[in-house]
Parts: C-alpha cells; sequence; structure tokens
C-alpha cells in the first residue's frame, strides 16, 4: 500500500478549492493539510460582511471539520510551515514535526503588505487580512470611535463600511490620486470618492502616511508627509498584499513575484506546485477569487496525471462589495495605447459612469459605477473575444434580447463557470440544483446552492439560469396578491387605502374585492387600514379574529387565557396580590408562568373577562395578538455583577414606546445587559444586546418553529440611539412586512443591506417620516381592557344569551 | 330551512334576544337546555346553527362571519349558515362535515329560535 503523500501547505480557499477538485478525480492520495490558522477553511471574501456585521462568523465557513474526516484528511490546525527540504521530500512544522511528501501543493496565499512607517505596532493599529484581524477590529472598534483605514484599494473600502456600520467615525486615506486606481481611471475615481463620501466616509488623496502618533503604547492618530493629521482611536492598514513566497524560497523555487508557475501549474521543481495568489503565471500574480478557481481545476488536473487542461491567464473583473454602491470594473480599462477607443457615459447628477474600451473592433475592457447591471453582458463580450462590429454604436445602452442577461446568454457559458464567486457555486451546480430538485425561483435556488446569497451581485444571471432550465414553471418572486378576496397586492392595497382614505374594512373589500372577504382577508385589511391610517381608521370589529374582539386568548375548549402587561417582566407585591385574588375569586384553572416573563390566567369564560379586567386594573398584555407582545429583560447593572448596561430600564423604555400598536405578525423583544444574553435578547425580533460602552440593535431572530439568530442592525453608544434604531425598524416592518409575515422572513425577504439603507441610514426626512407615523399610532392606542367601562364598542360585546329552562314558547309549534 | 328528517318533530319558537343585542357580522352564544346555539347577525337576517365544529368541536360563535359562512376560530374549517355544511379552510388537511341549522325569526325586533321539544330534553346529536 504505497499511497502518494499528498502534502498541502495552506487551508484557504485556494488550497481547499483545489483539493476539492484533486479528490473529485479520486486519487489514490494520502493528505494532509497544514494550516495555520486554527480554523477550518472558511470563505475570506466574506469578513468585509462579517465586519459590516451581515453576517456572523460562524456562518463563512466553506469545509466543516466533517468534510475533512469524510475525506480522510489530515487537517493540522494551527500549525505553521516553517522548511521545506526538497531533496528528501518533507516540511517540518514550527514544532518541529516532518511531514514527508510525494506531492506538495503551496497555496500559502498572501500577506497584508504593511509600509515600515513609524508606529504601526501600537495598539489600535490593525491589519485586514483573515479571521483573527476581523475578530480584533471587532472587539477593540466601539461606536463612536474614530476610524482611520489606510489605503483605498477595494480592501480598504469594504473595512471602511464595514467600521462605519459598526457605529464608527470613518476616514479613508489614500497614497494615490484616485481611489482603487488598479480597477479605476481618473473619472471613476471621482465618482467613486463622491459614493464613498455619501455614506458618510471622509476622503483623503493624495495622502502619504508618515507615522502613527500616540504618546502611549496606543494610536492616537495619524500624521502625513505634508505635516497634516488626523486623529484616530484605531487604525486599519490596508495597502495591498504581497504573495507570500518564504516556503518556496527556502525550497529553491523559481521566485519572482511570486512562486513561477507554468500553463500546468507546476513550479520549477516537478513535485512542488502552488495556486492562488502565492503563484505568478505569465507574469501575473491575481488576488482575486475567479482565477484561484480556474488554477486549481487545472491543477487537480496536472497532480492526477492529466496533462490536458492548461491555465492561460484571467480576464481580470472586480466589484466592489459595498453596500449601497454598484462599482464594476474589467480587463483594460485604462485605454492608454494611442489605437485603443473609448466610449463613454457620465451623469453626475445620478452618480453613473460607463465606460467601455474597444480596441481593434473588439472591447477589452470597461468600468461601470453607480449602475452595473450591464457587468456580466461586458465581461461576456470580452472573455470571448467577440468583433463588435456594427453593435457598437448600441453596446452602452442597447440590450437586444438575446445578449447577456438572456436566458441563451448565460446557457452558452459551460457547466463550470462560476457564477457565483463569493460562495463559488457554478453555472453547472445551478443548473443540477434546478434540474433534480424541480427548483423554479431565484429563491429556491438561493436556500438550496447558497449561490447570490454572498454579495448578491450575481442573482439577476442565477435568476436567468432558473429561466432557461425551469422554462414555463418559473416562478417571479413572489408579489402576491393578498387574497382571492381582494386581488392586488399588500403594496397596491396601500396606496389605495392611503390616497382615498378607504377607512374600514368592508369598504375596501366593497370597491376592490368581493364584497365579503374570508377569515384572512378581512384580519389583514384590519392590521392594514389600521397601519396605514395610524390608527384614524373605522374599526370593524366582526373583522378581527375572536381575540382582538375580546382582547383574550381563545383555548381549545372555548375557554380564554388572560395575560396582563408586565413591562420588562417586572412586577410588585400589590400586582401579585392583584392577580392572586382574580384567580380566586374567578376560579381561574390554571395560572402559569410564561415563557415570556408574565402570568397567564388559563382557562377564564368569555363572559367573565371585563370583571377580572376590572379587578385587576392592569393593561392588556396584547398576549393574544398579532401585536407587540412583550420585553423580555435580564437583571442587568441594577443587580447584575456583569452587567454592562441597564437593561431593565431600557427594557421597559422600549415597551412603552411600542405596545399596544398592532404589526403584521407578533413582535416580541428582549433586551439583555450584557453578552451572557440571559434574556436570550438575539433570538427576538428586535432585541437590544448591552456591552462595554454601547448597545448592539439586532433584529430578525427566532426561537420557534424556526431558530435564527438576529442579525446585527447597528450598534450605537447610548440607550437612546439603540431606542430610535428599534423604533425605525419596527416602523418600517410595520409599514413593509407582509401580513403574518414574521420578521425572521421579513429580514431575510428583504436583505440587511436594503433594511439598513431605508432606516438606520436613510436620509433625516425618510427616518422622521417613519418615528412620526409611529408616534401618531402609538398616540391613538388605548388600553383595550379599559374598552368595556370606558366606551365599549357594543353594549352587548361579551354577552351570550342564556335561556330559563322554564322559558315558554311564546308563539307556538310549527309544524 | 329545516333538514327533511326531522321535519316531523315538534318545534317551538322561544325568544333569544333583541335584534340589537347582535352586532352585524358577529355570532352569540345561545343556551337552552341542553342546546348550544351559535346565533349570528348577517346583512341579510339572523341565522343559527349548533355551536360545535364537526371538526374539533369549536365555538363557531366566536369565528369570523364572511358572506353566508362562519370561520372556525380554532382551526378555520368554513361552515355554510345556510344549511350547515362545514369543510376545511383555505390550506388544511381533507374533510367534510356538518351542523345542524335552527330555524330562526325575527318579530318586533326579537329573535326567535325554534328548539324542538324532544332533543331540548336531552343531548343533541
Amino acid at each position: 500500500m504505497n499511497r502518494k503523500k499528498l502534502v498541502v501547505i495552506g487551508n484557504g480557499m485556494a488550497g481547499m478549492s483545489c483539493l476539492d477538485e484533486i479528490l473529485k478525480r479520486r486519487p489514490d492520495f494520502e493528505v494532509t493539510v497544514l494550516s495555520e490558522e486554527p480554523y477550518y477553511n472558511y470563505n475570506r471574501i466574506l469578513l468585509s460582511s462579517v465586519l459590516a456585521g451581515e453576517k456572523p462568523l460562524d456562518e463563512i465557513t466553506i469545509n466543516s471539520r466533517e468534510w475533512y474526516e469524510d475525506h480522510g484528511i489530515t487537517l493540522c490546525l494551527g500549525s505553521r510551515a516553517e522548511e521545506i527540504d526538497p531533496k528528501n521530500k518533507n516540511v517540518t512544522d514550527q514544532n518541529g514535526i516532518v511531514y514527508p511528501y510525494d506531492l506538495l501543493l503551496l497555496a500559502t496565499g498572501s500577506n497584508p503588505f504593511v509600509p515600515p512607517i513609524e508606529g504601526v505596532n501600537k495598539r489600535g493599529v490593525f491589519t485586514f487580512r483573515n479571521m483573527a484581524d476581523t475578530k480584533n477590529i471587532l472587539e477593540y472598534g466601539a461606536p463612536e470611535k474614530q476610524a482611520v483605514v489606510i489605503g483605498g484599494g477595494l480592501l480598504g473600502l469594504e473595512a471602511a463600511r464595514g467600521l462605519l456600520n459598526q457605529g464608527m467615525r470613518v476616514t479613508v486615506v489614500h497614497l494615490m490620486d484616485r481611489l482603487m486606481e488598479m480597477q479605476l481611471d481618473l473619472t471613476g475615481g471621482e465618482f467613486l470618492k463622491r459614493e464613498i463620501e455619501k455614506l458618510g466616509i471622509t476622503v483623503l488623496l493624495n495622502k502619504s502616511t508618515a507615522k502613527i502618533m500616540g504618546d502611549g503604547p496606543a494610536a492616537e492618530g495619524v500624521l502625513f508627509k505634508d505635516g497634516s493629521m488626523v486623529p484616530a482611536d484605531m487604525v486599519v492598514v490596508a495597502c495591498g498584499i504581497r504573495p507570500n513566497v518564504e516556503l518556496g524560497k527556502k525550497a529553491a523555487l523559481h521566485i519572482n513575484r511570486g512562486i513561477v508557475v507554468n500553463d500546468f501549474m507546476e513550479t520549477s521543481d516537478p513535485s512542488i506546485f502552488a495556486v492562488g495568489e502565492c503563484a505568478e503565471h505569465r507574469g501575473k500574480v491575481y488576488g482575486l477569487v475567479a482565477p484561484l478557481y480556474e488554477q486549481g481545476k487545472v491543477l487537480a488536473a496536472t497532480i492526477t496525471g492529466d496533462k490536458g487542461p492548461m491555465y492561460e491567464g484571467t480576464t481580470l473583473a472586480t466589484k466592489l462589495k459595498v453596500l449601497g454602491i454598484e462599482l464594476f470594473s474589467a480587463g483594460d480599462f485604462q485605454a492608454k495605447e494611442p489605437d485603443m477607443e473609448v466610449v463613454s457615459y457620465q451623469d453626475h447628477a445620478f452618480g453613473v459612469y460607463k465606460k467601455l474600451v474597444i480596441h481593434q473592433d473588439r472591447l477589452i475592457g470597461t468600468i461601470l459605477i453607480g449602475d452595473a447591471q450591464d457587468a456580466n453582458r461586458f465581461l461576456e463580450i470580452i472573455r470571448k473575444k467577440e468583433k463588435v462590429g456594427d453593435k457598437r454604436h448600441r453596446l452602452l445602452f442597447d440590450q437586444p434580447p438575446a445578449v447577456a442577461g438572456s436566458p441563451t446568454d448565460v446557457m452558452s457559458r459551460p457547466d463550470e463557470d462560476t457564477i457565483c464567486g463569493c460562495i463559488g457555486v457554478t453555472k453547472g451546480q445551478i443548473v443540477q440544483a434546478v434540474r433534480e430538485k424541480g427548483l423554479t425561483s431565484l429563491s429556491g435556488v438561493k436556500a438550496c446552492t447558497k449561490a447570490s446569497t454572498g454579495c448578491g451581485t450575481c442573482s439577476s444571471v442565477v435568476q436567468s439560469i432558473v429561466v432557461a432550465v425551469a422554462g414555463s414553471k418559473f416562478q417571479e418572486e413572489k408579489k402576491e396578491v393578498l387574497c382571492g378576496c381582494v386581488p392586488f397586492a399588500k403594496e397596491k392595497l396601500r396606496n389605495m387605502i392611503k390616497t382615498q382614505q378607504l377607512k374600514s374594512v368592508q369598504e375596501v373589500l366593497d370597491i376592490y374585492g368581493n364584497g365579503t372577504g374570508c377569515s384572512f382577508c378581512k384580519p389583514a385589511l384590519s392590521y392594514l387600514v389600521d397601519e396605514v391610517l395610524c390608527g384614524d381608521h373605522k374599526e370593524d370589529r366582526s373583522a378581527r379574529f375572536i381575540n382582538d374582539r375580546v382582547h383574550a386568548n381563545i383555548q381549545k375548549d372555548g375557554t380564554f387565557s388572560v395575560v396582563p402587561r408586565m413591562r420588562g417582566g417586572v412586577t410588585s407585591p400589590a400586582e401579585l396580590r392583584k392577580i392572586a385574588d382574580v384567580a380566586e375569586k374567578y376560579n381561574v384553572p390554571m395560572v402559569k408562568v410564561t415563557g415570556s416573563q408574565r402570568l397567564d390566567l388559563l382557562g377564564v369564560k368569555k363572559e367573565d373577562l371585563p370583571r377580572i379586567w376590572a379587578d385587576l386594573g392592569m393593561t392588556s398584555g396584547y398576549a393574544y395578538a398579532k401585536a407587540v407582545r412583550m420585553v423580555k429583560t435580564c437583571v442587568g447593572t441594577d443587580f447584575c455583577r456583569y452587567g454592562t448596561q441597564n437593561s431593565i430600564a431600557t427594557g421597559i423604555e422600549l415597551e412603552r414606546l411600542l405596545e399596544g400598536l398592532y404589526t403584521p405578525a407578533k413582535v416580541k423583544m428582549g433586551v439583555v445587559g450584557c453578552p451572557r444574553n440571559c434574556a436570550e435578547a438575539t433570538v427576538k425580533d428586535i432585541g437590544l444586546v448591552g456591552m462595554e460602552g454601547g448597545w448592539q440593535v439586532v433584529i430578525g431572530g427566532a426561537a420557534g418553529k424556526t431558530v435564527r439568530a438576529a442579525d446585527i442592525l447597528v450598534t450605537v453608544k447610548t440607550s437612546e440611539e439603540a431606542l430610535e434604531a428599534a423604533m425605525l425598524f419596527f416602523q418600517y416592518y410595520r409599514e413593509n412586512g407582509e401580513y403574518l409575515e414574521r420578521t425572521y422572513d421579513f429580514v431575510v425577504r428583504l436583505g440587511l443591506e436594503k433594511i439598513r439603507r431605508e432606516t438606520i441610514y436613510a436620509s433625516e426626512e425618510t427616518r422622521r417620516g417613519l418615528m412620526d407615523r409611529l408616534n401618531k399610532a402609538r398616540a391613538k392606542t388605548v388600553n383595550p381592557w379599559l374598552e368595556e367601562s370606558a366606551r365599549p364598542f357594543h353594549p352587548r360585546q361579551f354577552h351570550d344569551f342564556v335561556l330559563p329552562k322554564e322559558s315558554e314558547a311564546l308563539i307556538g309549534s310549527l309544524t | 330551512m329545516i333538514p327533511a328528517a326531522t321535519r316531523e318533530k315538534i318545534y317551538k319558537w322561544y325568544a333569544v334576544a333583541n335584534v340589537s343585542d347582535l352586532p352585524l357580522n358577529e355570532g352569540r352564544r345561545v343556551y337552552f337546555g341542553l342546546h348550544e346555539v351559535a346565533l349570528f347577525r348577517l346583512p341579510g337576517g339572523f341565522r343559527a346553527v349548533a355551536n360545535r365544529c364537526p371538526h374539533k368541536g369549536g365555538p363557531l360563535a366566536d369565528g369570523i362571519v364572511a358572506g353566508n359562512s362562519v370561520f372556525c376560530p380554532l382551526h378555520n374549517w368554513k361552515v355554510g349558515l345556510q344549511c350547515g355544511t362545514a369543510k376545511p379552510g383555505a390550506g388544511e388537511a381533507d374533510g367534510a362535515g356538518c351542523v345542524q341549522v335552527y330555524p330562526v325569526k325575527v318579530m318586533n325586533s326579537i329573535v326567535f329560535i325554534a328548539f324542538d321539544e324532544v332533543s331540548s330534553e336531552r343531548e343533541n346529536s
């Protein structure tokens, strides 16, 4: 049994995607992977999403432990390769352990380039390259802190956006005269700078950093060679990357900028191969994801003895994954040669810039800013080296159906083409999933293959594939009508109600529906008229579910349960005494502590309800309604020795601000004083998580039929800001959620980016609008338990009819 | 209006409520002897059926009224108030059933329900 020993140095995306390709060819290899980082293979591209709070750290793992085990791979985590002995064919790690090899794969990636300036070793100065960097930055950063990002390239801008999302004040400084000079010309740089500044990030160009200042061990500012200075609590250095070639040098391989490989991905040593960012091919070193997949496939063929496929280089294409900015750049966009021609379009007001570079009647490069929907079409034309010919005059604007985005076009691409670069999903995988699983929609493919769940820019291409494969079965993302009885989409109905001031459910049903409605659309419309008119509607109790007619929760035997409001789960001896008295007086069969930190009186007869409320003298807890339920809190700074924030007071305040309001589906909330999360705020519809110096506002969590960890909406410094962010999201959900759609579906459907853009990062005017409508609706609410005594809806709302046994038949018999 | 099988029974009208006691499109429970009836006020007049959904016994009087039907508040079965046929609501499992329909009439703003003498004495089947 002399299996060939394959040792892989590097456990990153290049090494593992290549290894995956190798394993698909089922060679008889004994595989060992040395990983300097103590993590399973993860998606490095998504670190910027982690920094932006869009994804939790543990969701970016690509291959879990099972994958290594299933493939019989020996994974040595935390093992840094120190030496290669090419003569005796072995590798030694930092612990002195020797790994013999027959074949060696170098996937050592690259190192962040840190310019040799004074002060880079100070506390608070970070690179942004790996999992540890990201964790350190997140830990060190805090709302309102000043952050300076040195480097205005792709990575620097993504880091800046992430820091901004963490609530920091961000400045990007760049050595060059424009941002992203590797991908943009001067004009493009100007357009991008304006877009970045609109986000609230300060951009300084032509700034050469002289020194990172600070009297003590921590960074306090950045000094430039022109004498100017920017204060900084933290500094992120994103000045580019350098191929990690140290090991290659030790193995005496041919090194230039990277480890030189030929078209078969072989190095100068026949037993050693290199892939990814550490490799140099035809004079080029790539720092993006697409080339490494292509290289990996070729290398897999070579290393398993199939010297057919050759790597011929990749046309570089870059998309900027920054919320709210569309940017695409590909190929040769500079047009420096005299015989290159430029077709361009600029619209400063809309921030749109498009540039095409044409050489000898072929499209060779493009820049798109502000509107990148043609990105795939142009990239396709560039890669195919098609002659532009007479299509040239409508290349920029025309989208003839037979070109990009259309089914035929995508389908003509080879199966192994990567469609989703973030997750690494090929066209073939998507086609296969659609065929075998019978998928018919974009969301189906997203759920099944994870394609388009990263930066999401490929969603139109993914959709084209579904259209092409599923054919007539394809379903648009649902803009469903509310109900067969009122055949209009919710958004349409909202507009009609608003513009025509339709005050009641019956009016809507009469004008736009079948006049009668059903048990689904009547409550849905009840919610809608209430929400759209901010409580100024005409309440029709018959259109509400029984729970909302009698303000109690119907049980399986027709009795009801009563849950008084207990804000933040805080009660008092007097309140408890009243509840005990009521329970005895009305023979309540069961008193139970609920999961929401409240008390539930179960088995109450309907006719007893008004008297019970009067005796209790408390506010309705709305435990029966699609409405604000409660705010669960932990003990917080008042008593807990770990507490960092006053969770009880903040929770009670949050409950007071929102109670009594109806919502598309129930809304449960939680406020915790520290990340120990004792009141489970991270599985609530809205949660506030206290930490040293601030709050995380989280949304879309659930611990019901679905369990889902909430997403971070924003991190802020004060409880006022946290409450405001929660209120903005709350009202946004009220206005945009489909009836019965919980926040955990809502957040997924709309996407965190859109929600942020339209709530916390929306214009001042938009935010004020949300708040005004919320406060107006809140002012209209009354405690429904006072309704019976104060202004009964109907004099006999709770009245059933009991005829005495000896009743007389008044008109005689009927036969 | 009266099911054929029970037509020979003796019915007597009993006053159960004033018209103004019920809001439009809502139901109320009426208890008489062993009868438990769900009485509804529809735009076209009053209707009464046994207050027990054939599915799991839900109180139909607490359901949402739409047109000439009521939806059971427990599991959304749809019960026709003209002839008592019951079937699962949209998206629910298969099944069908029937509830007893009681004759109702209104005179001088008083609502009368006709109960048969036999079943008012023993349990309604």
